[in-house]
């Protein structure tokens, strides 16, 4: 017998004998997620569980399903009344949500805590989702694959020298300014790594670091790859001025070296289940040569 | 001792702070650089990094703090003469709100236009500003003869909360990088990488100095009250005007440059008029060096304090000049 077939023939069962139907459903996988996370919302529909998705947050983009569900607001501003409202069995929240964590605990609806954290942690948050929503086997699947993907990527970087790498996440449009860039720890330190990649600034253990002129310069990057998760109104155009802003920092060898770069690709940014095509696109531009 | 010779002193043992401030702080930060190999014509420029850390990181940096802190203070000393309010500092009417704003627009929808070597959030920054002058200027002559300075107060202060409100509106817009970025922003920061911000910022702080200039005399027969300013021959409506203008102008140029930096419109004027009395004559030219001499240092405080991580100046204007102030205030009096 299938699952769903299982969860019909017990909530039958339950009506029959007069219980309440949602102690019969909650024995069972969550019909109605929300999530709150942009990159659990990914892993659900890359598990299979897309068709048990009710509403998502008010930034998820991806994938493309999600565009026609409901939005109920995100880290900062959640909305609980629309989240009640939407009748879910399970809310897929950010661990530091605590006060929202609490006002579903009062209703009665169960949550999934999501943390930020680096890449082996997105494979383990794929099987956690996974079997939490009733889709152990296709999480397994999914995270095995992303796995081996990951390790291809390792291998045809092995043996190459990483070159030292500033990963900026953010700064002012065409000017030095307000430079966000990644520290040595979290999700885009380690996809650098499994690039083949050191990070200028590996020691700093923080996940972001503010990066002034004169780190650039101390730092003297060899690579300098900069992440922009939205297209935004960045045209071709756009992202050649923005390229030669790095010029003001003649002496940094990825300016003299012209290995500046600028990937626009929402994969490199989400810490959810495009983060292999995310590790292969930052391999081939930091070794476009081991992929000839 | 006369204005003249007690002028030159001031601004002797002032300017003289100041000028060692600037020439010092760009010999500290984060890394460690020599001195002389970033003066050793033999190695070609693009191949110093010495030479790259002091001239296009370290020295840009120092001046845009000086302009910036110079700027600032001077701007509190007029807007506290004209308001004849002690409390009064350069974001008191709006100008910095309306900047930010400004900026917070342009971080969060990313637009792109630069114009004249200026980048899309410094000339946001400006053009905000100018709008909270015009808005808070309109408002105060508009049913007056001349400027009420209360209307132009109370006005300012109102705008003040109307400004922030919507940049807490304009922030809900912004995703988690952006609004980050924003928020780094209202903290102020003298990072400018290079001279083409302060050249672009230059031209306004220059109109509004020699403005400055103009003002000590009529600010000190103000501070006697508008009744008794225009008995003793003072054209009261054009004094404020200009008052509010160049200060308003130096104060948007300033933000533009930084950010809206804190405390140095208030704690600079206030420490200056302790050591040099009340004379508008010499406590002008004294904030504008001593502002300089403050921020630059703040700065260096910024950047070396937790290197490599970096501290955001405001928090250290802040912090060592809120106490400070407190301080002032509990004392004197």
């Amino acid at each position: 017998m299938t699952r769903a077939a299982t969860a019909a023939a017990l909530t039958a069962a339950a009506l029959v004998l007069g219980l309440a139907p949602r102690a019969a459903v909650s024995a069972q996988a969550p019909s109605r997620v929300i999530s709150i996370v942009p990159a659990v919302t990914e892993m659900l529909f890359a598990v299979g569980a897309g068709a048990q998705v009710a509403a998502v947050s008010s930034f998820d983009t991806s994938p493309p399903e999600v565009a026609s569900l409901p939005r109920v607001g995100g880290l900062l501003d959640p909305d609980l009344e629309r989240i009640l409202g939407l009748r879910p069995d399970l809310v897929v929240v950010y661990a530091t949500q605590t006060d929202l964590i609490h006002q579903l605990a009062r209703a009665g609806v169960a949550t999934f805590e999501y943390e930020h954290a680096g890449l082996p942690a997105v494979l383990a948050t794929i099987r956690r989702i996974g079997a939490r929503v009733g889709h152990d086997a296709e999480a397994e699947r999914v995270a095995a694959s992303l796995e081996a993907r990951l390790a291809a990527v390792r291998r045809r970087v092995a043996g190459r020298r990483p070159p030292r790498t500033l990963v900026v996440f953010g700064r002012d449009r065409l000017a030095l300014r307000n430079i966000f860039a990644s520290g040595g720890v979290g999700f885009v330190h380690d996809m650098l790594e499994a690039a083949g990649g050191a990070n200028v600034f590996e020691d700093v253990d923080r996940q972001n670091v503010q990066a002034t002129a004169e780190l650039v310069l101390a730092r003297a990057p060899e690579v300098i790859l900069e992440l922009r998760g939205e297209f935004g109104s960045i045209g071709r155009g756009d992202i050649d001025r923005e390229r030669r802003v790095w010029n003001a920092l003649l002496s940094v060898p990825a300016v003299r070296a012209g290995r500046v770069y600028i990937l626009v690709d929402s994969s490199v940014v989400v810490p959810g289940p495009r983060v292999a095509d995310g590790v292969e696109k930052i391999a081939r531009v930091l070794h476009p040569e081991a992929f000839d | 001792m006369t204005i003249r010779a007690r002028l030159v002193r001031t601004i002797a043992a002032f300017g003289a702070a100041a000028m060692a401030a600037i020439l010092l702080a760009p010999l500290v930060g984060s890394t460690s650089i020599s001195l002389v190999k970033a003066f050793d014509a033999s190695i070609p420029f693009p191949d110093n990094v010495d030479a790259q850390i002091l001239f296009v990181a370290r020295l840009p940096r120092t001046l845009a703090a000086a302009l910036v802190g110079s700027a600032l203070a001077t701007a509190g000393v007029v807007f506290q003469g004209l308001l004849r309010n002690p409390l009064a500092t350069p974001f008191t009417l709006g100008v910095s709100a309306g900047a930010s704003l400004g900026a917070m627009l342009a971080i969060t929808f990313g637009w792109s236009l630069s114009f004249l070597g200026l980048t899309p959030v410094p000339i946001a920054s400006l053009a905000g500003s100018l709008g909270a002058v015009a808005i808070v200027y309109w408002l105060a002559q508009a049913r007056h003869r001349g400027l009420s300075t209360n209307v132009l107060l109370l006005a300012g202060v109102t705008m003040n909360a109307f400004f922030s409100a919507l940049i807490l509106f304009v922030q809900y817009f912004a995703d988690f990088a952006e609004g980050y970025r924003t928020i780094r922003w209202l903290m102020g920061d003298l990072d400018v990488s290079g001279y083409t911000p302060l050249v672009a910022a230059l031209p306004l702080l220059v109109v509004a100095f020699v403005s400055f200039a103009w003002l000590p005399r009529q600010l000190n027969v103000l501070s006697l009250g508008p009744e008794s300013a225009e008995a003793r021959g003072v054209d009261v409506d054009r004094a404020q005007r200009l008052a509010f203008f160049s200060a308003s102008l130096a104060t948007g140029a300033a933000v533009s440059v930084s950010g809206p930096i804190g405390f140095i419109g208030i704690v600079v004027p206030h420490l200056v008029r302790l050591l040099v009395g009340a004379d508008h004559r010499v406590v002008l030219p004294a904030s504008a060096c001593f502002g300089a001499a403050f921020l630059v240092a703040c700065d260096v405080i910024a950047r070396t304090v937790l290197a490599p991580v970096e501290l955001p100046v405001g928090v250290v204007t802040a912090v060592t000049g809120g106490p400070f102030f407190l301080w002032l205030l509990v004392t004197r009096r």
